[in-house]
């Protein structure tokens, strides 16, 4: 049971479309973006890590 | 009983490392399942409003990000209060990953708010117990990341964070009656546990969103904890082991 007529009346929320759809599209960016932002920060940090890590083992330590 | 389950295991990173790993694309996929469901019934199946028309359809994001926003703090205060009391270097990290969301969350429910404001009051903000109180959830998520980012020792970091989430922690019932202790614009809850003003779609389009944001939080705040552990703890054995392998 779809609530509406046609496609463009979905789109046009009944004159509400720049509101819900400013709601729900800046929604689904922030959704978007955030967890490819971790990922990003977790592959740059495990690099570093790495890099910090062979430094070390080359540089014997008593 | 030496076989015991034992809960506190995963108190320690080196076990919920790998824990957490094996459980985020779990909550990712029911994220979305729940994402999928509600927005079906909120936005395809849902009947209008019978005051605010089409407008109200807003709801389905604004309360389910309010809600986190507040529970997301809750949540802090609570890691922040065990951190304190008993020392354990998971908690502080918990709190770390999960402020980016929250904050991000206060400002979806601040961003959505003003959206479905001025339509329907016919302004985008007013200085209203509800709308301030929130206001001031996202500027105390905001002041514990930086007042952590400051301090170079995590774990100082983590006390100070923590004392400032325990003092914050006063907001959250006042952002939660804010509705009931005074005359606002904001309207009261349409929800509660023994009666609730929505239509049944609208009730139940809204919960599934809310438990998609639940879901969602949990995923993104279980990955970066992961790599606040990884940075953290790059001493201990099992971190340089992780390393060495073919970590993703």
């Amino acid at each position: 049971m779809i609530y509406w007529n046609s496609f463009a009346d979905f789109l046009h929320m009944g004159g509400y479309g720049f509101y819900v759809w400013g709601s729900f599209g800046v929604t689904a960016l922030i959704m978007a973006v955030e967890p490819i932002l971790v990922a990003r920060n977790r592959k740059t940090t495990i690099a570093r890590l790495k890099r910090q890590l062979r430094a070390e083992s080359r540089t014997p330590t008593e | 009983m030496k076989d015991r389950f034992n809960l506190y295991r995963f108190a320690s990173p080196a076990t919920f490392y790998p824990l957490a790993g094996t459980l985020i694309p779990y909550f990712a996929a029911i994220a979305v399942l729940f994402g999928i469901a509600g927005l079906y019934l909120g936005m395809l199946v849902a009947p209008t409003d019978f005051q605010q028309g089409e407008g109200y359809r807003i709801i389905f994001i604004h309360v389910p990000a309010s809600w986190m926003s507040m529970f997301i703090y809750l949540v802090m205060a609570f890691w922040a209060a065990i951190g304190l009391a008993f020392n354990t270097r998971l908690s502080g990290m918990m709190a770390q990953a999960l402020a980016p969301t929250g904050a991000l969350m206060a400002f979806l429910s601040l961003w959505t708010g003003a959206l479905w404001g001025k339509p329907m009051w016919g302004t985008w903000w007013v200085w209203d117990a509800r709308l301030t109180s929130e206001l001031i959830l996202l500027f105390l998520y905001i002041g514990y990341m930086a007042l952590t980012a400051a301090i170079d020792d995590p774990r100082r970091a983590d006390k100070a964070g923590g004392l400032l989430l325990l003092v914050g922690v006063v907001n959250i019932p006042i952002i939660y009656f804010s509705v009931k202790w005074w005359n606002t614009l904001h309207q009261g809850s349409s929800v509660n546990l023994t009666k609730s003003s929505m239509a049944t779609t609208m009730l139940y389009g809204m919960l599934l969103m809310a438990m998609c944001f639940w879901m969602y939080s949990i995923a993104v705040a279980l990955m970066r904890v992961r790599t606040i552990m990884l940075e953290r703890e790059r001493n201990a054995d099992w971190v340089k082991a992780e390393l060495a392998g073919d970590v993703q």
